[in-house]
């Protein structure tokens, strides 16, 4: 029973570190679908973990602090979408500037607010999200096999938790099943098709990024208000581009991003288990490696050795209208 | 809207715009110091005078320069080629293994004229390498070098941290970092040319790797505009379509700008380790790769802008640390701040003022700007 508990707390900790990146990850398939570049996932889950956390602390309520994450995120989302969409900036560039200047001022905030060098005030219960049991947990946790599974890895999480996995179905339906979606891929792949339809281009891809800066404040607001008790700075630590990485993985889909979400989840929370202790067959694996294998992994896949990954093509491009 | 940006003069173009995106990043950050609740005016005053008004203040602010110099003309030597390398960082983090294992072997034997150029050699060969996967992966298989360079930062990083906290480590020390270098290996400092201006330097580790920069920057500017190489990475950046159409190696070009850019990379990594720390720690670039970028467009990836730029960087960084000191509520972390905003408005929104720029000109003289004068109206 040990190695299945093992394996139960394991893949417990699995979906615990892969709910920001599923976040982040979706964010960013809304944005590269509708034809924009988006590194700054990782400013905007930074500026929401600290928009979140710092609201949630001052004015006592987590789903305050939950709205405000998400406020500021799209807020910084629309930055970049006003230097890449209207001012036709490049998209890249955007990005890293809105990475540095979510690291610093939520440092330099931060500390001027709170004067806990960097840090916002431990969240009290009430602040945070607390976890939800499903029901009918705590009944059937001493059936074998079943209970535990139901217990331990299906119940007790966040209800951000749940959040996340539902926008997995929610996602592709949006992108897949409707009007806006069919319109958000057409951008991505041809904008000039979608002007000659009398389609906002700039409007799209406005509304794309929208979604994006909602996902990326609840990813945020996950990490300071669910994981952690509170922001931290450089709380993300490169999570935004781990999402990144998990998106090309997934070729830019929906359901493949969870898995491929819940594949790096798992290699961080295999990690932090082993840590040190040797596995059968290959032996002791640094830590470092395993940090350092979704990266690996991703560039593996983008030498075309698993597969092939195809952004959507008019990703990096700004629109102008009339040639 | 075919050409949707007007010419305007040089001068315009490569002083005035990039001053008024300055400016505006600037009073963007003004406001930053402002929410912190302190006067930006006088941040103003204590940083520049940080910066430049002593003569170790200036000692300083050239020694982060020369690191700035290095990073910005590796990410400009990409861009000439339409390439972001983003992956300076990495690249200069992991030459740091190639100048320990240089400095650890000879560091008791030779001179420090003998090591410098071995550890330049060693330095330079390791970032080019480290950049050429990347490269090769752009030009033969299409992998968005954006996207590899970021992954590659992260490998890097584990890298090194991996080799610091094992194999590089004595086994007596604590800290995750190599041995001290021993005289062989430490660079001599420059701190007397700033003296023979009359000023005092206490201690600042600025170093011979400034001269080796000032060179660099000379040598990229030579290889950008008066070689056959520079020529070709500047068509294939300007369009690969007209490259590959007169007959210009799109793989071959790709792979020797990146590791160009590497190698400048690589270099930056002497200035903190040979310079300054005399050992290599982790973390020890923290960032340089990335104030590259915000350096190369700042300069509008010409070295002289490009040495301009650093200079100012080199400012920020020196009178950054004076201001912490004296504004508490304001650390270093501000210049990460400015640092994203010149990003952005150099950057990302280079040609929000343009158009203002472009009326007020025509509005002048109308030929500035390259159009008739209006018939009728004189001129």
């Amino acid at each position: 029973m040990d190695v299945f508990n093992a394996i139960i707390q394991t893949l417990d900790s699995t979906i615990r570190l892969s709910v920001p990146l599923l976040l982040a990850c979706l964010a960013g398939l809304y944005s590269e679908r509708a034809g924009i570049f988006d590194i700054g996932l990782e400013g905007k889950m930074l500026v929401g973990a600290f928009a979140g956390a710092a609201a949630a602390s001052v004015f006592h309520s987590a789903f305050l602090g939950l709205g405000m994450a998400i406020l500021i995120s799209v807020a910084f989302a629309m930055i970049h979408g006003f230097a890449s969409i209207t001012h036709r900036g490049n998209q890249i560039v955007s990005g890293v500037a809105i990475n540095f200047i979510a690291a610093g001022s939520t440092i330099i905030l931060g500390q001027a607010w709170f004067q806990q060098g960097g840090r916002t005030p431990a969240l009290q219960p009430g602040e945070r999200f607390e976890a939800i049991t499903l029901p009918g947990a705590e009944a059937i946790r001493g059936v074998p096999i079943i209970g535990p599974i139901y217990a331990e890895l299906l119940s007790g999480h966040s209800i951000l938790v749940y959040l996340a996995f539902l926008m997995v179905p929610f996602t592709w339906w949006v992108l897949f099943r409707t009007r806006f979606g069919l319109r958000l891929r057409a951008v991505g792949e041809n904008p000039a098709a979608v002007d000659t339809a009398g389609i906002s281009v700039a409007w799209l891809r406005y509304r794309a990024l929208i979604c994006t800066g909602i996902l990326t404040g609840i990813a945020g607001a996950y990490l300071s208000m669910v994981q952690n008790g509170g922001f931290v700075k450089d709380m993300t630590a490169g999570k935004g581009y781990i999402a990144l990485a998990a998106l090309i993985f997934a070729k830019w889909k929906p359901v493949n991003a969870m898995f491929a979400c819940l594949l790096f989840g798992f290699l961080d929370a295999a990690s932090i288990r082993l840590q040190g202790s040797p596995l059968p067959i290959i032996g002791r694996v640094p830590a470092q490696f395993m940090q350092a294998l979704p990266y690996i992994l991703t560039v593996i896949l983008l030498a075309g050795f698993i597969g092939k990954a195809i952004p959507p093509r008019a990703g990096g491009v700004p629109y102008v209208k009339e040639r | 809207m075919s050409a949707p940006y007007a010419k305007l003069p040089a001068w315009a173009d490569y002083g005035l715009i990039p001053l008024i995106n300055l400016f505006v990043a600037f009073v963007v950050a003004g406001f930053v110091v402002l929410l912190v609740g302190e006067n930006p005016l006088r941040a103003a005053v204590i940083l520049v005078e940080g910066a430049f008004g002593k003569g170790t203040g200036i000692a300083f602010t050239l020694f982060y320069a020369t690191t700035f110099i290095f990073t910005g003309l590796s990410v400009a030597v990409a861009a000439h080629c339409g390439l972001f390398n983003i992956g300076t960082e990495g690249q200069a983090y992991i030459a740091g293994l190639g100048i320990a294992i240089v400095c650890l072997s000879f560091d008791s034997t030779l001179p420090w004229w003998l090591t410098f150029p071995l550890a330049i050699i060693a330095a330079a060969t390791v970032g080019a390498l480290w950049a050429l996967i990347p490269a090769y992966l752009q030009a033969k298989r299409g992998s968005h070098i954006v996207i590899t360079t970021i992954m590659f930062n992260f490998i890097a990083a584990s890298t090194m941290v991996y080799l610091l906290v094992g194999p590089l480590k004595p086994a007596a020390s604590q800290a995750p970092q190599t041995r001290n270098f021993l005289a062989g290996a430490e660079l001599p400092k420059l701190n007397w040319i700033i003296e023979l201006f009359g000023a005092k330097i206490r201690s600042a580790p600025l170093n011979v790797t400034f001269l080796l920069a000032l060179v660099m920057a000379f040598l990229v500017w030579l290889l950008i505009w008066r070689t056959k190489l520079g020529y070709e990475m500047r068509t294939y950046g300007h369009s690969p379509k007209a490259a590959r159409y007169a007959g210009i190696s799109e793989t071959r070009i790709i792979i020797t700008a990146m590791m160009i850019s590497g190698g400048l990379a690589g270099m930056m990594a002497l200035n903190p380790v040979m310079g300054d720390q005399h050992n290599v720690a982790i973390d020890f670039v923290s960032g340089a790769g990335f104030v590259g970028i915000a350096v190369a467009l700042m300069g509008r990836l010409h070295p002289v802008g490009i040495v301009l730029a650093a200079i100012l960087f080199g400012m920020l960084y020196q009178g950054g640390a004076e201001l912490a000191f004296e504004m508490p509520a304001i650390s270093r972390d501000m210049i990460v701040i400015i640092q994203g905003l010149v990003i952005l408005f150099a950057g990302a929104l280079e040609h929000m003022f343009r158009p203002y720029i472009q009326a007020l000109f025509a509005s002048f003289s109308p030929r500035s700007v390259g159009m008739e004068a209006v018939k009728g109206k004189g001129a």
